[in-house]
Order: C-alpha cells, then structure tokens, then sequence
C-alpha cells in the first residue's frame, strides 16, 4: 500500500523561476525566501519520496477558456513545459507516472469526483516553480508526478470545501495502490496577493498567519469560506490557498509541522511555505 | 456567503477587485483568446509589428483595441481582460507585475513597492 508521508505547501511566484535561473538565492531581496526552504529540503533528502502529487492551477498555458476544467488529472508518462508568453525557461519533461494516474482516476470517479483526464499536459510556473524549489539540484528531477490541475481563471472557482474533499479524496486513491511507494502531495499557488484590479498590491498577513496554522490544526475551519470570501480576504489570487487546502485534505494521518516560512514580499505576494508530516 | 452571479451588473461586491465570472468571459473572450495566442513568440512578434490588425485579426472591439494600444489594464479588464491572459500581452512590453500594480493603482513603481513591503 503507498503510503502518504507529508504534504508541501509553497508558492509559485513566476520571478522565481528567473532567480534560480540566474543565481541570485543569496542575494539581499531573495536569501530570507530561500532559506526558508532550507528544512523542508532536508526532511525531502531524508524521505527520499518515489511520487508526487501536485496540486497546481493552469494559467493560461495547457487550457483556455474554450475547454476549462475545474479538476483536471495528468495521465501522461511525461509532462512538457513550453513558453508561457513572457519569458520563462523551458525545461525537459518532467517524468509521469500514467499507471499510478490512471488507478487516481479511476478511484476518484469511484469517489464522485468527476475530473477530466489528460493524457497529453503542458505544465507551467505554478508546477515547475515548487519543483525547482523542492528539488533544486535536479531539473527535472527523479521523482515521478501526477500533476492536478484546479480552475482558479474562471469563476465559478470549485468551493474550498469541494477542494478539500478532493484532497481527502486522492489520500483515498493513494492508500489503496498497492506498492509501498512513498508519496508526497505538494499545493502551490498563495499566498495573499492581487494583480489586478485598484486594490493591486493587496496582502493579508493576518489571513495568511492564520492559514498556516488552520492547514495544521483545524483545516476544516477553512471549508466554510466561499471562494470569493477568499478573495475577498486573501486577494484575487490569493484565492489560490484552495490547492494548499486541497493538498492538506490528502493527509489523513497525524498531522505534524516539519517547517513553515514566511516573507513578504516576493514580487507581488506574501510568499509562503508549509511542510507538513503525515504519521 | 457571497454569490459570484450578477457581481459587475451592479458594483463591485469587493472593492478594487474584477470577478472574472461568466458574464465577463463572454464580453473578454476574443481579448483574452488573443492573449492566449501569445504564448508563441511567432505570435507576439506579429503583434509587435502590426498591433492594430492583429487585434483586428481577434475582432476585438474598438474600444478594446484602445485599451490594448494604450496598455490600459483597467480598461482591460473592464472589457472582459482576465490578469492571467493580460499578463502575457503587457510582458510583449516588459512590463512585470509590479509595474502593472503600479499602473493600476496610480503609484510610481517606487511607491508601488514601498506599499508592498510596508504590509510586512
């Protein structure tokens, strides 16, 4: 039986992408981001985990507005990464796991969770972010991945609360796929921000605090914002914190904090990490 | 609990913020179609030449057209412009977040950071 071990929660700010490409971790505007991740690397050296899940939202990259999933799941045994339209590396592949997908799927339907399956999937900023940063001496690296994509473009978003059950969901669908595969679920995306808009600029460190201790303890509490409460509280985009919902849902065991990080601002946004151990 | 249906056909529900909902995706679809086209560097190129008729090419609305020449964000989203899709025309230019949140918000770009950091 696969067993999940932990889930990470981090943002996927695309500027990242361009410091890691350009080396700049220890300079003055970036060191406190990247030492925050620092633990959470440690703890992944240590588990050396054989499949990640990922939790991610597509911004215009793999669908548009004529074809838009709310839930989307990666059956590919590879996943491309392609230009976004503004200047991001492209990558090789990142490596699937289509027979483990597939058995996610099927038991998610099982579940009355009825995604979309893909069996062709570019990825962009908001999945090869958090694996640079989670893997940063490998690109791509060994680890194999599901990548699930959430509608966070279009509203009506999926409700939180549906998130979270999706998450509990795929905890489901892993428990029961019979090798002992380690297993992580990482949910990008977060923390409060807003593009656009008058309110540009917008940041909630109280929100996000009390996030980061709600994903720990009680992440029920936050199944009963609606998704615009969300925006409302966490900003535009910030109503990403549905992926690190979704992610914490995965985790059915007792939960305990690895590490968590928090700085304000990268680019735009309150950026956040969050590791958290599933026993 | 705040429903998302009719939000722009009154005023804004949250201040300062556009609800990218049915309504606006059916009046930015050919904006944002667009946009999504300019994930190929062969695209943004064509535009970069030709700005106007490649939006004509989108049948874009004149008012539309305005807004993209001018680069008005605002006006862009008024149009039915989604942020994830605006993004990547306004990065034809150069222009990155920061400098969209300061258009937007009618600060200077060093003001603009300022109010960011000072939410530490």
């Amino acid at each position: 039986m696969a067993r999940i071990i932990g889930a990470l929660t981090s943002s996927h700010i695309p500027s990242i992408g361009n410091a890691i490409s350009n080396g700049k971790q220890g300079d003055a505007y970036w060191k406190p981001f990247f030492d925050g991740y620092k633990p959470v690397l440690r703890w992944l050296e240590q588990e050396q985990p054989d499949v990640a899940v990922v939790l991610y939202n597509d911004h215009g990259l793999n669908f548009f507005l004529n074809n838009l999933p709310t839930f989307a799941v990666g059956a590919a045994p590879e996943y491309i990464t392609k230009d976004e339209g503004w200047g991001l590396p492209v990558f090789p592949p990142y490596k699937g796991y289509p027979e483990m997908s597939w058995h996610v799927i099927e038991s998610l339907i099982e579940q009355d969770f009825d995604i979309a399956m893909c069996q062709e999937m570019a990825m962009d900023h908001a999945f090869i972010n958090p694996m640079r940063l989670f893997w940063p001496d490998e690109n791509p690296p060994k680890i194999k991945t599901i990548p699930v994509a959430i509608n966070t473009v279009q509203f009506p978003l999926p409700k939180p609360s549906r998130c979270y059950a999706l998450g509990k969901a795929i905890g489901n669908a892993v428990a029961s796929w019979p090798t002992d595969e380690k297993v992580v679920v990482i949910g990008t995306g977060g923390m409060s921000h807003q593009l656009d808009g008058e309110r540009a600029g917008f940041i909630n460190k109280k929100f996000d605090e009390m996030c980061m201790e709600a994903l720990l303890n009680d992440p029920e509490s936050l199944t009963k914002f609606s998704s615009l409460e969300l925006v409302r509280e966490a900003g535009a985009q910030g109503a990403e914190i549905i992926m690190w919902l979704a992610a914490r849902g995965a985790l059915q065991g007792k939960v305990s904090r690895i590490h968590s990080s928090y700085h304000i601002p990268i680019s735009n946004t309150a950026a956040g990490v969050l590791a958290l151990a599933n026993n | 609990m705040i429903a998302a249906h009719s939000v722009q056909l009154t005023k804004q529900l949250i201040p300062g913020t556009y609800i990218f909902d049915g309504r606006m995706a059916m009046k930015g679809y050919n904006l944002n179609r667009m946009c999504y086209s300019f994930n190929s560097a062969e695209n943004r190129k064509k535009f970069k030449a030709f700005p106007e008729a490649y939006c004509h090419s989108f049948n874009l609305t004149r008012e539309q057209i305005h807004a993209v020449t001018d680069l008005d964000v605002l006006r862009m989203l008024q149009l039915g412009g989604n942020i994830y899709y605006l993004a990547k025309l306004t990065g034809i230019y150069g222009m990155t977040v920061q400098d969209l949140g300061a258009q937007q918000t009618g600060l200077s770009l060093d003001e603009f950071r300022a109010m960011l950091a000072s939410q530490a």
